[in-house]
């Protein structure tokens, strides 16, 4: 893996602007006022100086943004360690607003039991929560990662959408 | 009508209507800062509608106005911050102050207005308004451009050369000698040395004496402590308003954010009554001779602010727009060149036409600022499209 240089600059009175190239050169980041807002910053591709976009993002907003960059790549991590075992596939399974699990514990799933799939991690807000214990709470948003038979992994997509 | 019920009536009358002008400047994306100095000159004395009854109290509350406008300013940034932006932007803060200040103190001096006069409209000149500033880059949405971080050094530079500057205008104009100015200017650096080292190392300390988390307890604590100082380094003849500014940079932390959030809507009060008074005090009629100047001034500044920031952008390796983006964004001029002014012109040391031009030049610089920052960009493409497409790219940055 190669490594990132975030670039991080003070904003005087305002907060600190963290970014970085990327391949082609422009410049993706966030801005971090003072007061904890976020704004998402994508550096025009005709003047890398300026901004193309930048956009306010609640906290909630910039975590489900994250989980969506990082648990690919969590996923794709597990996939390459899991290779010698064939048959086992890791996945990634998000919570749903008002779906049944909402609210509800990693236990009252009884994925295990009833799939015979682990949940190795729940990614929220960016964050990766490894090995949950069976009394974790999902809440909206939370992105399960799930490893595997194909035919547990849909059993368990199932028991996520109907309780 | 009594006394009391008049002057009841002629305050509510002025907010309204401050209040009226605001929602009008916001609709049209300006600073209200002019609109607030048309108001007051309309109310005041040769103006259309003269108020008697609430001099005393408009008279202390523009006092405060001036004394919350600093200290929400020295709360806005850290010490380190001000370290850090002064060891990256010296060069082109030195720069910004000759190219800034000549112009001011020159008009001054062509108008024969004596040396005083002249150190006054230097500081008129020199200080870009990071009020408007700050809030026009956050609304063009160039927050996360490269140039911010060049243009907010620059301000931290002339909030620190504020410090330097009032101290000793304070002393010259209460008519201290040569040597006294010296002498002025030596407190003046030993205090900010002194306030400076303390911010760094005992910030939380005096966060703490502050600090409440009760949000009235807090408030009451906050802007008593910023009264008191005040009040204090105007006996010492440091100038209250200097006194305030450092009091906000020795608070720190989430200390200052909290500060800033409370006092935020009180310094709008009183700050808008400080501009509505600055109107009053000033005879609209001795506006007119002076406005050739003032237009001069704007104009001549104004290259001079792109200047300034187009220099210390190219040194930092950006592209042409970004560079021409940095010096536009400098040229707003607002709520301390009346500061400064207001200073001089409640001395009584300098002649009452400056006054009038100081507003006049504000009144140009104030509306003439986000303006200039929202059309420097389609102008510096369009010479560039007319000198021949791809000449010389933008991109011309090494990294």
């Amino acid at each position: 893996m190669t490594t990132v240089n975030v670039e991080v600059t003070p904003l005087p009175g305002i907060g600190v602007r963290k970014d970085f190239a990327i391949r082609n050169g422009r410049r993706v980041g966030v801005v971090t006022h003072r007061d904890g807002q976020i704004e998402l910053i994508v550096s025009k591709s005709d003047d890398p100086d300026a901004c193309l976009a930048s956009l306010p993002l609640t906290a909630d907003e910039a975590g489900a943004l994250a989980n969506l960059l990082g648990a690919p790549q969590l996923v794709a991590q597990l996939t390459e360690e899991h290779r010698e075992v064939p048959g086992i596939i890791t996945k990634q399974l998000p919570i749903k607003a008002n779906g049944p699990f909402d609210g509800r514990t990693l236990g009252d799933t009884a994925m295990r039991t009833r799939t015979g799939v682990s949940v190795v991690a729940v990614m929220r807000a960016g964050q990766v929560h490894p090995s949950p214990n069976p009394d974790f709470t999902f809440t909206a948003g939370d992105v399960i990662v799930a490893v595997g038979t194909s035919e547990g992994l849909e059993g368990a997509m199932k028991i996520l959408k109907n309780g | 009508m009594d006394h009391t019920a008049l002057s009841l009536i002629e305050l509510g009358a002025v907010f309204f209507v401050l209040g009226v002008l605001g929602r009008l400047a916001g609709k049209i994306g300006l600073s209200p800062i002019p609109l607030y100095l048309l108001g007051g000159l309309a109310f005041g004395s040769g103006g259309l509608i003269p108020l008697q009854d609430i001099g005393d109290f408009t008279h202390l509350a523009s006092e405060i106005g001036v004394v919350l406008l600093l200290l929400l300013l020295g709360l806005e940034y850290s010490a380190a911050e001000l370290f850090t932006g002064l060891k990256r932007s010296w060069t082109a803060g030195l720069l910004d102050i000759v190219l800034n200040a000549a112009p001011g103190a020159a008009v001054a001096l062509l108008l024969g207005w004596g040396p005083i006069g002249a150190l006054v409209m230097a500081g008129v000149t020199y200080i870009s308004s990071s009020g408007i500033i700050a809030k026009v880059l956050g609304d063009l949405g160039r927050l996360g451009n490269r140039e911010t971080p060049v243009v907010l050094s620059i301000l931290v530079f002339e909030d620190l050369a504020m410090a330097l500057y009032l101290p000793i205008l304070t002393a010259l104009l209460g008519g201290v000698s040569f040597l006294g100015g010296l002498e002025a200017v030596g407190i003046s650096l030993l205090v900010i040395t002194v306030v400076l080292v303390i911010a760094l190392r005992y910030g939380r300390y005096v966060s703490a004496i502050v600090d409440s988390d009760d949000r009235e307890v807090f408030l009451l604590k906050v802007l008593g402590a910023a009264l008191l100082v005040a009040g204090l380094a105007s006996a010492m003849q440091v100038s209250a308003a200097v006194g305030a500014f450092l009091l906000g940079i020795a608070v720190s932390g989430s200390t200052a954010h909290n500060a800033t959030r409370l006092l935020e809507p009180l310094r709008d009060l009183f700050a808008a009554v400080f501009f509505v008074v600055f109107g009053l005090n000033t005879n609209p009629a001795s506006i007119p001779p002076v406005l050739g100047w003032a237009v001069l001034l704007a104009v001549l500044t104004s290259l001079t602010k792109v200047a300034t920031g187009w220099w210390a952008a190219r040194r930092q390796g950006l592209g042409k727009l970004g560079r021409a983006r940095a010096g536009a964004a400098l040229v707003a001029r607002g709520e301390f060149s009346i500061v400064i002014a207001g200073l001089a012109v409640s001395a009584g040391a300098v002649v009452d036409q400056l006054a009038a031009l100081a507003t006049a030049y504000v009144l140009l610089m104030a509306i003439l600022g986000p303006i200039a920052a929202r059309v420097v960009e389609p102008l510096a493409k369009g010479l560039q499209r007319r000198r021949g497409h791809g000449h010389e790219p933008a991109t011309s940055r090494a990294s």
